[in-house]
């Protein structure tokens, strides 16, 4: 019983009133804003559970864009939150009893672990010397399971195409609808100014240091979509138009760039998305800095939502 | 040399959760959103810079502590600027206010 | 009871809250919400069944933390897609509501194009 076990202790006791508060708040308002108090506590917790990669990425994408667009989403739909209809009590109580069930056979696993524990961590590191990595959860992002980020990513272009199908035809390749300043407002000026120049170094670093130490290109990728929304939304820049072909390419660029590593993975080492030997760590370089634009410019779409109005022509 | 540094931390991060608890006072029992903002910018800057002052004397200098004293910096200017907006908004709110 | 443990209970705990807030809140926004919570309450259990696997002097087993990154970024990507589908319902009949009894019945009349 040290001052870490009662940190830890204080924590989870945290994590757990605000996921109450969230699911009990009368206002979406408020249960969005504790679900980004308690995404933010959440990377806390990760960080006690020795994975560091994981808090950077739950703070900047679970807690941070999820809630930008979960707040977005309440303001717009203030008005309709007095007509819901609300559930009866038996059916409340039915759902309490099968949740806390599943919770409690949950519990019981982890209470309960098997025997033996079965660990990849060794096989894990016994290859990432080859890679010239040093970041074991990189080795396995872009190395062992590298096909299941190439589909990640593919995740991220299809969820912008799925999003921006939902403007009215008539608005297809117009501006998204993100509600912006039109007249530079001197406030946020001046923190959309002084901001990303920062903001753009600390996403490059993130991404350039993911190869040794926690980081990468999901976690600088965010840190960038973040700098250039606060930009649009400041009114210091227009928002492009959903059919500039620059735009197009930067989405397609990452997922592509990987795509054709991949496929040469075949001629030069022998099976999709295989490095030839002493030159992985240049290739996940490549593909990873081509995947850190690219998910700053799919994030930032994304976050911006469907078209709704055509630019001037 | 470490004991004296260790009261130092000691001392610097229970001052700065204190100003962390008035300012949360201060948001809990303030009559308005004005007010409550005023506690709350004031408070938490002047507490996370206690908690900072008391940190840097166990990370390498000088890298650490620039990233420290950067972190606070930061939450300085955005929480300066998003009091800003919210009294801005809260003035046009309530203009009678 | 060690710290690791007291956080594989606290996964289960929050998937119990957000299916609970799933079933239970008609309002589609909270349902989304309580969505994601059940999502990081899962991830939340992954990470600890990565703690246990520490092994060759790391902290904690890679491979699942690994697929915790993927998973949150696929949560993300399907929230968005959710609340763009949200904001649409609203847009065309008026009431954020899954209910198919709702005062708009003539939503075909909106939009031609």
């Amino acid at each position: 019983m040290n001052a870490a076990f009662i940190f830890d202790v204080v924590l989870a006791a945290l994590v757990f009133t605000i996921a109450t508060w969230i699911i009990a708040a009368r206002d979406a308002f408020s249960a969005v804003v504790g679900f980004v108090a308690y995404g933010l506590l959440l990377a806390l917790v990760w960080v006690e559970l020795s994975a560091i990669d994981v808090a950077l990425t739950e703070a900047a994408i679970g807690s941070g864009v999820t809630g930008m667009l979960l707040l977005g989403a309440a303001s717009r739909l203030r008005k309709t939150e007095p007509t819901a209809v609300s559930v009866g009590l038996p059916m409340r109580l039915l759902a309490a009893v099968l949740c806390a069930l599943i919770a409690a056979a949950l519990g019981f696993l982890v209470l309960f672990p098997p025997g033996t524990i079965f660990t990849l961590a060794p096989d894990a590191m016994a290859h990432l010397p080859e890679t010239g990595l040093r970041n074991p959860v990189a080795g396995v992002l872009f190395v062992y399971r590298a096909f299941d980020t190439l589909l990640e990513k593919v995740v991220l272009v299809l969820a912008l195409v799925g999003v921006w199908s939902l403007a009215l035809d008539r608005f297809w390749g117009g501006i998204p609808g993100l509600p912006v300043f039109e007249q530079p407002n001197t406030v946020l000026t001046l923190l959309s100014q002084l901001l990303p120049p920062l903001g753009i170094v600390v996403g490059i670093y993130m991404f350039w240091t993911g190869a040794n130490n926690p980081g990468g290109a999901f976690q600088g990728g965010t840190v960038l979509a973040a700098m250039w929304i606060l930009v649009m939304i400041a009114g210091l820049q227009h928002m492009p138009s959903t059919d500039r072909r620059m735009l197009r390419l930067l989405v397609v660029l990452g997922p592509a760039i990987f795509l054709v590593i991949g496929l040469l993975g075949f001629a030069l080492a022998g099976s999709f998305l295989a490095y030839p030997p002493g030159y992985a760590k240049p290739l996940i370089i490549i593909a990873e800095a081509a995947l850190t634009v690219s998910i700053g410019v799919t994030l930032g779409l994304l976050a911006a939502g469907p078209p709704e109005r055509m630019a001037r022509r | 040399m470490t004991l004296a540094l260790n009261i130092f931390t000691a001392l610097a991060v229970f001052a700065g959760t204190f100003f962390f608890l008035a300012g949360t006072v201060g948001l809990l029992r303030f009559p308005d959103a004005l007010t409550r903002l005023h506690a709350l910018t004031k408070a938490d800057n002047l507490g996370l810079g206690l908690v900072v002052l008391g940190l840097l004397p166990r990370v390498e200098w000088p890298f650490g502590a620039f990233k420290l004293i950067s972190v606070w910096l930061l939450v300085q200017l955005s929480g300066a600027i998003v009091a800003q907006l919210i009294a801005d908004f809260v003035r046009r709110e309530e203009p009678h206010a | 009871m060690s710290a690791v443990t007291l956080f594989g209970l606290c996964g289960p705990a929050l998937v119990g809250l957000g299916l609970f807030g799933l079933i239970t809140n008609p309002q589609p926004l909270r349902k989304i919400i309580a969505f994601n919570l059940l999502g990081t309450g899962t991830f939340l259990l992954f990470g600890v069944i990565a703690r246990r696997g520490a092994a060759a002097g790391l902290g904690g087993d890679p491979v699942p933390q690994a697929l915790v990154i993927t998973g949150i970024v696929v949560a993300f990507a399907a929230t968005a897609m959710a609340i763009a589908l949200l904001l649409r319902l609203f847009q065309e009949s008026g009431a954020a509501s899954l209910d198919s009894s709702g005062p708009n019945d003539a939503s075909e009349a909106t939009d031609p194009s």
